[in-house]
């Protein structure tokens, strides 16, 4: 057999294994299932490094080069199935202008220096500043690429060492929104079902979120269900047509900011007709509200809490009066009719039904509220917690949930608990080795503060670790400027030059995902571990092991004792103490080492699939439903108004802006745009304009036009009819692209509990070129 | 060479009519399940261009319901890029 043939094999029985992982007892000719030859590749497990569904790999290994990629059919995630993206992967790694030096900025200019000198400088730039200016005029800023081993000594360094809360992640950006709404409505975060409800949903309906390409083995696996089951059927509720809305069985187009009011019409016809299952609700709910009219955090030092009062039903019902469907379209564009058919389809006792969202419903201004109002809907027919069931919010990177919800490396987090709770300060200190008071009781700066603090002059230092903020920040042009100010001092640990490393006083070159081990925790509650499969190219080394070097030449040699050989192991031990009981265990190291991850709360050798309901959730009082993250054992349905975006179109900018994604890119493509094959499909970021609207302007596909807000503007080719299509009055721009910034034009504006900004509404204007 | 494999799902009562249009393609190669309607198909191109081609004549296909990336393998040299 010649290697060309070898290859094939090795493909062909990568889709064999995957159709078996999808059909079983499915029969290919005999002589296709012989066992291929082995020797050549090496292969070894690993998650994506990707985005949050958390696929499980094979990766091929010859020479001491990762060459191949296949989907694992051992992982419960993916069942051998893979995506553009996961199949490239490895690609990441080996592009030609990989930063493998520490590079330093002399007289305005980056120069090259040895590692231990660039350490050194952190360190004693780290210390100058707190001795100058106080702790909190440090932070760092991470993100949901971090591995569980970065954020957790991340926190220890910042929080218990150093002793300031100036820590934050990029899943600010991405997923604060599904944290508070799941801390509101259930008192604990993350999903309670998992992937497997797809296997048993009837319908899935879709939340502002282009599966299709956002999470493509997942709508993989939907396409699948609607093959193999009839009955199943996949609705797209969405601001634009994507590829997704195209092989949904129905798409149903709203106007942004209204899915507020969608959901309360949906809750109110569910009442109206009589579908609420009142057992469920009677001894499994509760009813609050908290305050409305909340604002949008526009302005510095934008402080808002919130406050839960409780209210009956019938006061539930009576507000949601102002949300009857004929009242709804009108707001929202949606027909009467569709609204009550979705109101059906929930309403269904027949139908085991499944949501999905992600950045649509949490880069909201009312971000917290509309996860609130998906969960009511759940709620109130009762479908949650059991096979098919499911409320589920999806992540965007690799470990949003592992590091930077789990671990907690957010402002107001610890790894078990809050900031502000004494007994959470006490438990980490006692774990950390370090005196209570080094742990300040309350949050400091949300990310879109850090960065408004960087700017004022109240933040001098910040080290970012594995983003590019210089390309995600909202109204990017101030944060770059105020970043650029004399005496601050920014540290970026990176692969590649972006234009975060553009500002950075001092670059440290960092190891890639398999170049060192670690952990990923994806949207599923699934922990999953990867060794260190090859070696990191020049200087470069992990974030981990970066920060505790900075740390012990901070003098916390103490906090950070282990050794380079045994430290991920050691920081899995002590990071599981955190966790420790039926609610929240973690999974052994040995554990993860050997299988394709595993599911907290992992109790008794086993992970737990769904939880809040006794029949699968070894944390459950009894054999039904137990909301244990609340006191009372009852999940909160909350009456939460309808309120309008804080920047509509007005005469002056008419139209609407939403930015994201394509399937080709992941987030700023740092990683993406250097995989040839990927980066020649999409080599540049584009304007989406609806058909009309570009005819009405002169406006041909190719054609130049400047996008104007009243923050910035840019000049992009438009696309008219091709991957997506917006509607009338609206544009769409992928942020992949970093010559052509989008976020120079988009608001700051937060939800005011979850501060996360809203990436989706802007006004702009229109010139063409 | 840039090897890659897929599942493939016909539309119903098409997969025989689509196992014969995939095997007049010199660059794949077709393996159909005997007891579901699925296919695995393997793709032999000589790089990135050669396969938008192939991959263009695949999105041609009629019979195809859809189809979905398993795996791949590109040789050493293609992998440093940029």
């Amino acid at each position: 057999m010649n290697r060309r043939e070898f290859v094939k094999k090795l493909a062909a029985a990568s889709a064999l294994a995957a159709a078996a992982a999808m059909f079983p007892g499915i029969v290919f000719a005999d002589q296709q299932e012989q066992e291929l030859p082995a020797g050549e590749i090496t292969w070894k497990k690993s998650p994506c490094r990707f985005c949050g569904v958390g696929c499980g790999l094979k990766i091929g290994l010859q020479k001491g080069k990762a060459v191949a990629v296949k989907g694992d059919p051992d992982s419960p995630v993916n069942k051998g199935l893979c995506c553009v993206k996961g199949y490239h992967s490895v690609m990441a790694l080996y592009a030609k202008d990989r930063l493998t030096k520490p590079l330093v900025r002399k007289n305005g200019k980056l120069v090259e220096t040895s590692i231990d000198e660039a350490l050194d400088l952190v360190a004693s730039k780290m210390q100058e500043t707190i001795d100058k200016h106080g702790k909190d005029s440090v932070s760092m800023y991470g993100s949901g690429q971090w591995t569980i081993p970065d954020g957790y000594v991340a926190s220890k360094f910042m929080k218990g060492a150093i002793g300031t809360n100036n820590l934050e992640a990029n899943a600010r950006l991405c997923m604060a929104s599904a944290v508070t709404g799941f801390l509101t409505t259930f008192g604990m975060d993350e999903p309670m079902g998992c992937y497997e409800d797809i296997d048993h949903a009837d319908v899935f309906v879709l939340w502002g979120n282009n599966m299709a390409e956002m999470h493509p083995v997942l709508f993989s696996r939907l396409l699948d269900q609607r093959l193999k089951r009839s009955n199943v059927k996949i609705i797209d509720l969405a601001t634009r047509t994507t590829r997704t809305s195209t092989a949904a069985d129905r798409s149903i187009l709203f106007k942004p900011q209204t899915d507020l009011a969608i959901a309360n019409a949906i809750c109110y016809e569910i009442i109206n007709n009589g579908w609420v299952n009142q057992e469920f609700v009677r001894k499994h709910c509760a009813f609050k509200k908290g305050k409305t009219n909340i604002g949008y955090g526009l302005e510095d030092n934008f402080k808002f809490k919130d406050e839960a009062t409780g209210i009956d039903l019938d006061e539930f019902k009576e507000f949601l009066k102002d949300y009857r469907p004929d009242k709804v379209e009108k707001m929202s564009g949606v027909s009467a009719k569709d609204i009550k058919y979705l109101a059906a389809v929930y309403g269904n006792p027949n139908k085991k039904v499944t949501s999905f969202w992600c950045m649509g419903m949490n880069q909201h201004t009312r971000g917290t509220w509309i996860n609130n109002l998906v969960y009511n809907i759940h709620l109130l027919v009762g479908k949650i917690s059991t096979p098919g069931n499911s409320p589920f919010s999806l992540t965007g990177q690799p470990s949003a949930c592992g590091t930077v919800r789990e671990v907690g490396t957010l402002t107001h987090k610890l790894p078990h608990g809050v900031v502000m709770n004494e007994k959470d300060r006490k438990m980490a200190a006692e774990i950390w080795k370090v005196p209570v008071e080094n742990i300040p009781p309350k949050p400091s700066l949300h990310t879109v503060e850090m960065f408004r603090a960087l700017d004022r002059g109240e933040v001098r230092f910040m080290w970012i670790q594995v983003t590019n903020p210089m390309v995600t920040m909202p109204k990017l042009n101030r944060y770059r400027d105020g970043a650029l100010k004399e005496d601050r001092f920014i540290v970026v640990s990176d692969v590649y030059p972006t234009p975060t490393t553009d500002i950075a006083d001092v670059i440290l070159p960092s190891a890639m995902w398999i170049e060192r081990e670690g952990m990923y925790g994806n949207s599923e509650r699934r922990t999953q571990h990867f060794e260190q499969l090859v070696d990191a190219p020049g200087d470069c080394m992990s974030d981990t092991w970066q920060i505790i070097e900075v740390a012990r030449r901070m003098g916390f040699e103490k906090q950070f004792p282990w050794s380079y050989e045994e430290h991920i192991p050691e920081i899995w031990k002590e990071y599981s103490l955190f966790h420790e009981g039926a609610k929240h265990g973690m999974a052994p190291y040995q554990v993860l080492k050997s299988q394709p991850g595993a599911q907290w709360p992992y109790v008794n050798g086993k992970s737990t699939q769904w939880r809040f309901h006794g029949k699968y959730d070894p944390a459950c009082k009894g054999n039904t439903y137990d909301f244990y993250g609340k006191p009372e054992g009852k999940a909160w349905i909350w009456a939460r108004p309808y309120e309008a975006a804080p920047e509509e179109p007005d005469q002056e900018y008419p139209f609407l802006l939403n930015t994201g994604r394509v399937i080709e890119h992941w987030h700023t493509g740092s990683m993406t745009r250097r995989i040839p094959v990927l980066h020649q499909a999409v080599p540049k970021a584009y304007v989406e304009l609806h058909p009309d609207d570009a005819k009405q302007m002169g406006i041909r596909n190719g054609n130049q036009v400047r996008l104007v807000s009243r923050r910035g503007k840019i000049d992009l080719p438009a696309s008219v009819n091709e991957r997506g299509k917006p509607v009338r009055g609206h544009v769409f721009v992928p942020f992949f692209d970093e010559g052509k910034l989008i976020n120079e034009l988009t608001l700051d504006a937060f939800c005011p509990i979850s501060k996360q900004p809203d990436y989706k509404k802007c006004a702009i204007k229109i010139e063409k070129v | 060479m840039l090897v890659k494999s897929y599942l493939v799902f016909p539309k119903e009562g098409e997969k025989n009519n689509l196992v014969d249009k995939l095997n007049q393609f010199d660059w794949c190669e077709v393996l159909p399940a005997q007891n579901k309607d699925v296919l695995v198909l393997v793709t032999d191109t000589l790089d990135e261009s050669d396969e938008d081609i192939c991959l263009n004549q695949l999105n041609e296909i009629q019979e195809i319901k859809h189809y979905t990336l398993v795996s791949g393998f590109e040789e050493n040299e293609n992998h440093t890029s940029q």
